[in-house]
C-alpha cells in the first residue's frame, strides 16, 4: 500500500533520533498506569502492549471507550511513561530522549481544546514553531518569527485550509476550525511523527475527507509517519494503512485493515454483532451497525 | 524519486515546491502568501508593532507621570517641577525658602509615591499576566487567589512579633511577605493540579477559601495588637503607596526590576502554556520546571509589593485583560505593555486617593477594588456565557 518506499528514505538523523530505523515506534511489554502502582488494586490502563508503528504508515488505534486508546498516545508523545517496558521513537529509547528532541520530531495534536486566551490563528500555528527556535540565554527570549517560520506556517494553513482566518482570535473559531488550526500548529513544527486523538470528532464531512486526504499526501511526500486515534471505524478502514485494535489496555489484533475488520474481532472487542461488506470504491471493509430488525431478530 | 522530506529544521523540499498531487487552488493560494514578505501582516505580533506600542506606551506614562506630580494638596506647576528636578539633579543651592518647602512636597513625598505606585502597578499586573496564562484562567490574580492575603498575613506575624520595629524591618517584612505568597501559591496549585485540567471556578474557589481564612487570621492578628498599631496595621491593609526612603525605594526598584525582567524571560514560553499543559509539553516545553519559575517569582514580587503597600486588588486582573482586548494575546507585547498600564493605573488611582477627598485620603485599595469589582463580575457572567 505505501507507495515509494525506496532506497531514497531519508538519510538524515533529527533532533536527536536515525531516522533510518527500521521502526518509527517500537513498544515492548508496555504496562502503564496513572498514579501509584503499588497497593492491591492496581488499574492498569495498558497492559503488556508491543507494538511497532512503520516509518511512514498510518497507523490507526481503534477500540472501545476507555481501552487505552488515548493513554497510549501520550506514551508515544513522551506526555506520560510507562511504567515496565520499553519505547523506542526510531531506534532510540523514548525515556533517553529530552522533551525538546521528541519535540523536534513528534507532534501531537490533544483530543480537544478550549482556548481561553484570543491569539490569532496565525500566532496559534506560529506557536507550532517553537522547538525549532534558538533560545539565547541573554535576549529576553523574544525569539521574534522569521521568513522560515512564517512559511512553514503559511504552508500548513494552507494545508489544512485556514489560509483565511489567520487574523481571527482562536476563541472565534468554530470546533471544526479550532482542530484544523491545531493540525496546522503540529505539521508547522515539520515533525517526522504525528500523533493525532480524534482528528475528525468536531469535523464535518467535507473536512473529515480533507483531514484525511492531507495526511495521506503527507504520508505519501514527506514519508510523514501518523498515528490516529479514532472511534471512527471506518475511517480508520479506509485511510489507515494497519489498525491496531485496543481491549481493556491490550492489544487484541494489529494488521491491515481487512484483517482487523472482521465480524468476530469485532463482536470479541465491542461485544456487539456489525455487518461488514466491502466498500463500493476500495474494496476496503466497511463497517455497518445492524438496523432495529436485525437486532431484536438477535 | 520524490524529494526526501527535509531535516525538521531546515524547509521541507516537499513543502515548499507546489506538488501536482494536490489541490491546486488550495496550495497555489499557500504558496503566493508564503511567497509574499510578510505572509500574516496584521495576524501576527511583530517587532515594528512591538516597539510603536510600548513607545507610545511609555511617552503616555510620562506624560501621566508628569501629571500626577503636579497634582496634589499643593499644586506644582510643570515649570517648577521641572526646575526643582534639575537643582536636585546638579545640586543648585541657595533658594527661597518657599521653593524648598516645594522642593520637598515633591522631592520627599510626591515623587517617591507616584514612583512606588508605578512600580507596585507594574509588578501586580504583571505578575496577574503570569499567573493566568500559568493556570490558563483569565480571572486570575494574586488579590482573587489569596496570594497578596498570604503576603499580607506573613507580613502581620512578623510585626506582631516585633520583627517590623526592629533595623532588620528592611530586609525581613519581604521575606515574610514572600513566604506567606508563596505558601498561598502552593495550596492553589495544589488544588487545581488535582484536577485533570484546570477548572476556572474551582481555582477561583480555591482562592476565595484562602481569603477567608488569611482575613481572619489577619483580623485575629490585628484584634489582639495594642491599639495604635493595629490602626496602622488596618490603613496598610487597605492599600496604602506611602513611599518609604530613597534608598530603601531604590532597593525595592532593583529587587523589582530583577522579577520583572525574569518574567518576561519567560513570555515565549507562556504563549505556549497558553495552549494546555500537554501540547506545551509536546512542544518540548518542561512544563513543571516553568511552572516552578513563574511560581516563586510571582511570589517573591507580591510578597514584596504587599508588604510595601498592602492588599491593593484586581489590577493583575482587568489591566492584562483590557490591554489584551487591544495588543492581543501575545504575551510578547502583552506582558511590558500590561506592566506599563498597570502602572499609569495605580499611579492614577492613587493620584486621586489622595486629591479627591481633601484633606482626608482614602486608602488606594479601596479605589482599585471599587473599579475592579463590577469588572469581575461582569467578566465572570460574560464568560460563564461563552463557555455554555
Amino acid at each position: 500500500m505505501i507507495s515509494e518506499r525506496g532506497e531514497h528514505a531519508l538519510a538524515e538523523t533529527g533532533g536527536g533520533v536515525d531516522l533510518r530505523a527500521a521502526y518509527a515506534y517500537d513498544l515492548g511489554g508496555v504496562h502503564f498506569c496513572y498514579g501509584s502502582t503499588r497497593g492491591p488494586d492496581v488499574r492498569w490502563v495498558l497492559r503488556d502492549v508491543t507494538l511497532q508503528v512503520r516509518p511512514g504508515e498510518i497507523l490507526g488505534i481503534v477500540g472501545p471507550n476507555g481501552s487505552g486508546k488515548t493513554s497510549l498516545l501520550k506514551l508515544l508523545a513522551k506526555l506520560a511513561a510507562p511504567q515496565t517496558g520499553n519505547i523506542t521513537l526510531f531506534g532510540c529509547s523514548l525515556a533517553g530522549l529530552s522533551q525538546e528532541d521528541t519535540a523536534q520530531t513528534v507532534a501531537f495534536v490533544p483530543q480537544e481544546s478550549a482556548q481561553l486566551f484570543p491569539f490569532t490563528v496565525a500566532e496559534t500555528v506560529l506557536m507550532g514553531r517553537f522547538p525549532h527556535r534558538q533560545r539565547s540565554r541573554w535576549s529576553l527570549g523574544f525569539g521574534w518569527e522569521d521568513q522560515e517560520d512564517c512559511q512553514a506556517a503559511a504552508q500548513s494553513m494552507a494545508t489544512m485550509d485556514i489560509a483565511h482566518l489567520a487574523a481571527r482570535p482562536v476563541t472565534d473559531l468554530s470546533g471544526g476550525e479550532r482542530q484544523r488550526t491545531m493540525i496546522a500548529r503540529a505539521l508547522a513544527q515539520m515533525p517526522r511523527v504525528l500523533l493525532l486523538d480524534e482528528p475528525t470528532a468536531f469535523l464535518d464531512l467535507q473536512h473529515q475527507l480533507d483531514i484525511c486526504a492531507v495526511l495521506r499526501r503527507l504520508r505519501d511526500e514527506r514519508r510523514l509517519t501518523v498515528v490516529i486515534v479514532s472511534h471512527d471505524l471506518n475511517l480508520a478502514s479506509q485511510y489507515c494503512d494497519r489498525v491496531a485494535m485496543l481491549k481493556d489496555g491490550r492489544v487484541t489484533a494489529v494488521g491491515s485493515p481487512s484483517e482487523v475488520m472482521s465480524v468476530e474481532i469485532l463482536r470479541d472487542v465491542y461485544g456487539c454483532h456489525v455487518l461488514i461488506d466491502p466498500h463500493p470504491e476500495s474494496g476496503l471493509p466497511r463497517i455497518t451497525l445492524p438496523g432495529p430488525a436485525l437486532r431484536s431478530h438477535h | 524519486m520524490m524529494p526526501s522530506a527535509g531535516h525538521p529544521t531546515s524547509p521541507s523540499p516537499a513543502l515548499t515546491s507546489p506538488s501536482p498531487t494536490l489541490s491546486p487552488n488550495l496550495m497555489g493560494s499557500g504558496v503566493q502568501t508564503a511567497a509574499a514578505d510578510r505572509p500574516f501582516h496584521g495576524a501576527i505580533l511583530t517587532r515594528s508593532r512591538w516597539f510603536a506600542v510600548m513607545s507610545a506606551l511609555a511617552l503616555l506614562s510620562l506624560v501621566l507621570v508628569m501629571l500626577c506630580l503636579q497634582l496634589g494638596t499643593q499644586y506644582i506647576g510643570l515649570g517648577n517641577i521641572f526646575g526643582l528636578l534639575w537643582s536636585a539633579l546638579f545640586g543648585t543651592t541657595g533658594e527661597p525658602d518657599t521653593v524648598r518647602t516645594t522642593g520637598v512636597i515633591l522631592l520627599q513625598v510626591r515623587l517617591p509615591r507616584v514612583f512606588l505606585g508605578f512600580l507596585v502597578g507594574s509588578c501586580l499586573a504583571a505578575v496577574g499576566v503570569a499567573l493566568q496564562a500559568l493556570l490558563r484562567n483569565p480571572l486570575a490574580d494574586p488579590y482573587v487567589l489569596g496570594v497578596s492575603s498570604g503576603a499580607a498575613l506573613g507580613v502581620a506575624i512578623a510585626v506582631l512579633f516585633g520583627i517590623g520595629t526592629t533595623v532588620l524591618a528592611l530586609s525581613l517584612l519581604p521575606v515574610c511577605g514572600f513566604a506567606g505568597s508563596l505558601i498561598a501559591l502552593m495550596v492553589i496549585y495544589r488544588m487545581a493540579a488535582s484536577y485533570d485540567r484546570l477548572p476556572i471556578h474551582s481555582v477561583l474557589l480555591a482562592g476565595v477559601i484562602l481569603n477567608a481564612i488569611f482575613s481572619a487570621l489577619i483580623m485575629f492578628i490585628t484584634s489582639i495588637m495594642e491599639p495604635n498599631r493595629s490602626f496602622g496595621m488596618m490603613a496598610w491593609l487597605m492599600g496604602s503607596l506611602t513611599a518609604p526612603a530613597y534608598p530603601v525605594l531604590s532597593a525595592l526598584t532593583a529587587y523589582l526590576l530583577v522579577g520583572l525582567i525574569l518574567l518576561l524571560k519567560q513570555v515565549r514560553v507562556l504563549n505556549i502554556l497558553a495552549l494546555g499543559e500537554e501540547p506545551a509539553r509536546s512542544l518540548g516545553i518542561n512544563t513543571e520546571r516553568t511552572k516552578r519559575v513563574i511560581f516563586l517569582l510571582s511570589a517573591l514580587m507580591t510578597g514584596a509589593v504587599v508588604s510595601f503597600s498592602g492588599m491593593i486588588g484586581f489590577i493583575g486582573m482587568i489591566i492584562p485583560h483590557a490591554v489584551r482586548l487591544v495588543v492581543g494575546a501575545d504575551h510578547r507585547l502583552l506582558l511590558p505593555a500590561s506592566a506599563l498600564v498597570g502602572g499609569m493605573f495605580l499611579m492614577v488611582a492613587d493620584t486621586m486617593a489622595r486629591t479627591l477627598f481633601v484633606p482626608s485620603e482614602v486608602p488606594v485599595g479601596v479605589i482599585t477594588a471599587l473599579a475592579g469589582g463590577p469588572f469581575f463580575v461582569y467578566l465572570l457572567v460574560w464568560r460563564k456565557d461563552r463557555l455554555a
